[in-house]
């Protein structure tokens, strides 16, 4: 009898995980609902940690004034791509912008919603905060391992008047990917050839030298442990914690301290117009306050909207977001999104996103 | 006088429920059986695509690339190894010292209370280790021990090497202080129960015979239990492996081989808790395999553990 259990229980064993395999491969096909999504009044997102919690404050008060709730699950702008793309959200958010042939191949759009930046936090013994100033190509060489030294001639030619220690730089930077690390690197790409060549942008990276902190907390715990470290950590973080930043020099030759002004003048100055599918990254702006490392986060939805009604519910709720959200964004030291942008986006919202009838879902006033 | 038929024939009260019980366990431990085939399927599945491309190199290569998709997972792998082993050097005396007061030495009033605060330790979460680790532990070990021994150590010399890094406390060294930390009253807790399995003659034996506490415990006692120490140290082994909130927080996570015992490092818990949330295609796959790798190295651990461990009950 226990021989004939043993098999019955064996059987039963392959038959579940056959099954289970089965609904693996199955994963993308079976998925529940459709482009509408979930059923429910509720608009349902996924994606992006940074913009959480300034999507939880605007979602509180858009509930209360129209009676509609945001479900946002903040799994990660990977976890965001791979949802909407699954069907299984109403929009999906990212930190990354995607590029224009890939929207086009899985038939999304995206707009931006508000902004952030990356700013480089320091431990320098006898070094004030927003004393330090630094360049682009600079920063990519200390990253690289290349500057090794606080008093290196290439950071005291920056810094003329400021007494450098003869300590060795400690780098710090993200363990996790994040599109912190993605805004940092792809900065990092676009002023050195360096390091293009030798590490190249992404949300995670194969760092030459320094060690990983887990989240814009680990990093900053590491910065302020470690005499002479430097670190990169999201703008609000930085702000709330009273890090000690550096200054950067930007396109314009200009040394700029973070601040929301200088966010602001890098996404005015920036050629959304030209911008295939709002593939935008506002790095390295031109205009002469512009912070050298600011992004927007985006937001994904369907050009075909197999339910107008639920597409016009995401719509219309970031519609409202950015008439009334910009106070609760600023008080959560996110930087919002330049009028002339948002124009913009709420004329492409009429032009690009349409119903199985091919007319707009959602009329932006 | 006919024999009394009826009753024999009758089903005794209940006899439904018999096959039905049965049933119900055999599909609770098939259960099992199927969610372990399950995780065992998704891990290879998922994670085929990463070892069919990189092969040996997977194993053998420290480039983990997310830019160049190029992965491989050596330096996580001996990440891990090193990790949990220094963890469990440094755990295994402090377990058995417990483990031995208590059951020898610890007078009878006292003993129950420590051994529940030591199995209540036990239950400390892991993140708490980790923040702990990272805002105290780090900061005084850079400070404190870390700092001074670079500085006392000539230039140059082996020991130099072996302690070199960024005094900042995050490190492989700190990484495995904490583990060893978190497994502790786990094989304090198992070993103090595998003392109490001694029977009391011969503990009694060796008393008679004129040994030291000392001489009987370290004589006769502790090889009593010699194959099932071995298995504890396979479950504090199997525990430290697997660890990966506290490890994450604290051990710099640089994907190469660490270069002295202050350097940073990785391991492969620590890799797949930093990367999988934004990893796609290739990248995600990579975690996988690595995911596959741990599974391989934790359950060998364990299969030898239980196997010592029963040799130990019967033998």
């Amino acid at each position: 009898m226990n021989r004939r259990n043993t098999l019955v229980t064996l059987a039963a064993v392959m038959a579940c995980a056959g099954a289970l395999a089965a609904c693996n491969q199955n994963k993308g096909a079976s998925a529940p609902g459709s482009a509408s999504g979930p059923s429910g009044a509720d608009v349902s997102g996924a994606g992006a940690t940074f913009p959480a919690p300034v999507y939880a404050k605007w979602a509180e008060a858009y509930k209360a004034s129209s009676g509609v709730g945001l479900n946002y699950q903040a799994i990660g702008s990977g976890g965001g791509i791979k949802q909407i793309k699954a069907k299984t959200v109403d929009f999906g958010a990212s930190d990354k912008p995607l590029k224009p042939d890939e929207l086009n191949a899985a038939g999304l759009y995206q707009f931006p919603t508000v902004m952030g930046g990356v700013v480089p936090v320091v431990n320098i013994p006898g070094v004030a905060a927003g004393q330090l100033k630094l360049s682009g190509p600079l920063l990519a060489s200390i990253y690289l391992g290349a500057v090794k030294t606080w008093n290196d001639p290439a950071i005291a030619k920056l810094n003329p008047g400021v007494k450098l220690p003869s300590m060795p730089i400690s780098v710090v930077h993200r363990s996790d990917g994040s599109g912190t690390s993605f805004l940092y690197t792809s900065y990092l790409a676009m002023v050195s050839p360096d390091w293009k060549t030798k590490v190249g942008a992404s949300d995670s990276v194969s760092w030459p030298t320094g060690l990983g902190g887990k989240g814009n907390d680990g990093v900053a715990a590491l910065v302020k442990q470690t005499s002479g470290s430097i670190g990169y950590v999201e703008y609000a973080y930085a702000k709330q914690n009273h890090l000690a930043n550096a200054l950067l020099q930007n396109k314009s030759g200009a040394f700029v301290a973070p601040t929301a002004e200088d966010f602001a003048a890098a996404a005015a100055g920036a050629d959304w117009e030209h911008a295939q599918g709002n593939y935008l990254l506002l790095l390295d702006q031109a205009a002469p306050k512009a912070w050298p490392i600011t992004g927007a986060t985006f937001i994904l939805v369907y050009k075909q909207q197999a339910s107008p009604e639920r597409g016009a519910q995401v719509l219309k709720f970031y519609d409202w977001a950015y008439k009334n959200g910009d106070a609760a964004a600023s008080a959560l030291d996110y930087v919002p999104l330049p009028d002339s942008v948002k124009a913009m986006v709420r004329k492409q919202w009429s032009t690009e996103i349409k119903g199985p009838d091919g007319k707009p879902v959602y009329a932006a006033q | 006088m006919a024999p009394p038929k009826t009753q024999r024939l009758e089903r005794p009260r209940g006899a439904w429920a018999d096959p039905l019980f049965r049933a119900a366990c055999a599909g609770a431990a098939t259960f099992v059986l199927v969610a372990l085939s399950g995780i065992i399927i998704f891990l290879t599945v998922d994670g085929w695509p990463a070892l069919q491309k990189f092969g040996l190199g997977f194993f053998t290569s420290t480039e983990w690339n997310p830019v160049t998709d190029i992965y491989g997972a050596a330096g996580p792998i001996v990440g891990t190894l090193i990790s949990s082993a220094l963890a469990l050097a440094m755990a295994l005396p402090l377990a058995m010292g417990i483990a031995v007061f208590l059951v020898e030495f610890c007078p009878r009033a006292l003993s129950r209370p420590v051994a529940v605060a030591v199995e209540l330790l036990a239950g400390v979460p892991s993140i708490i280790y980790g923040m702990w680790g990272l805002f105290v532990l780090a900061p005084f070990f850079a400070a404190k021990i870390q700092t001074p021994l670079m500085m006392s150590v000539p230039d140059g010399s082996w020991l130099s090497k072996l302690i070199q890094g960024v005094p900042n406390g995050a490190n492989v060294f700190t990484a495995s202080l904490i583990l060893a930390l978190m497994i502790l009253p786990y094989m304090a807790a198992v070993f103090r129960e595998l003392l109490l399995t001694v029977p009391a003659q011969v503990r009694e034996s060796a008393y008679a015979l004129g040994s030291t506490p000392f001489e009987a415990i370290s004589k006769v006692v502790l090889p009593y239990v010699r194959t099932g120490s071995i298995g504890v140290i396979m479950l504090g082994l199997g525990r430290a492996l697997g660890e990966t909130m506290a490890v994450t927080f604290i051990i710099g996570n640089s994907h190469v081989f660490p270069k002295s015992l202050f350097d940073s490092g990785s391991t492969l818990a620590s890799t797949i808790a930093n990367e999988f949330q934004e990893a796609t295609g290739m990248h995600s796959a990579a975690l996988v395999a690595c995911g596959l790798v741990l599974f391989m190295i934790t359950f060998s651990v364990l299969a030898i553990a239980r196997g010592l461990l029963s040799a130990q009950r019967y033998g």
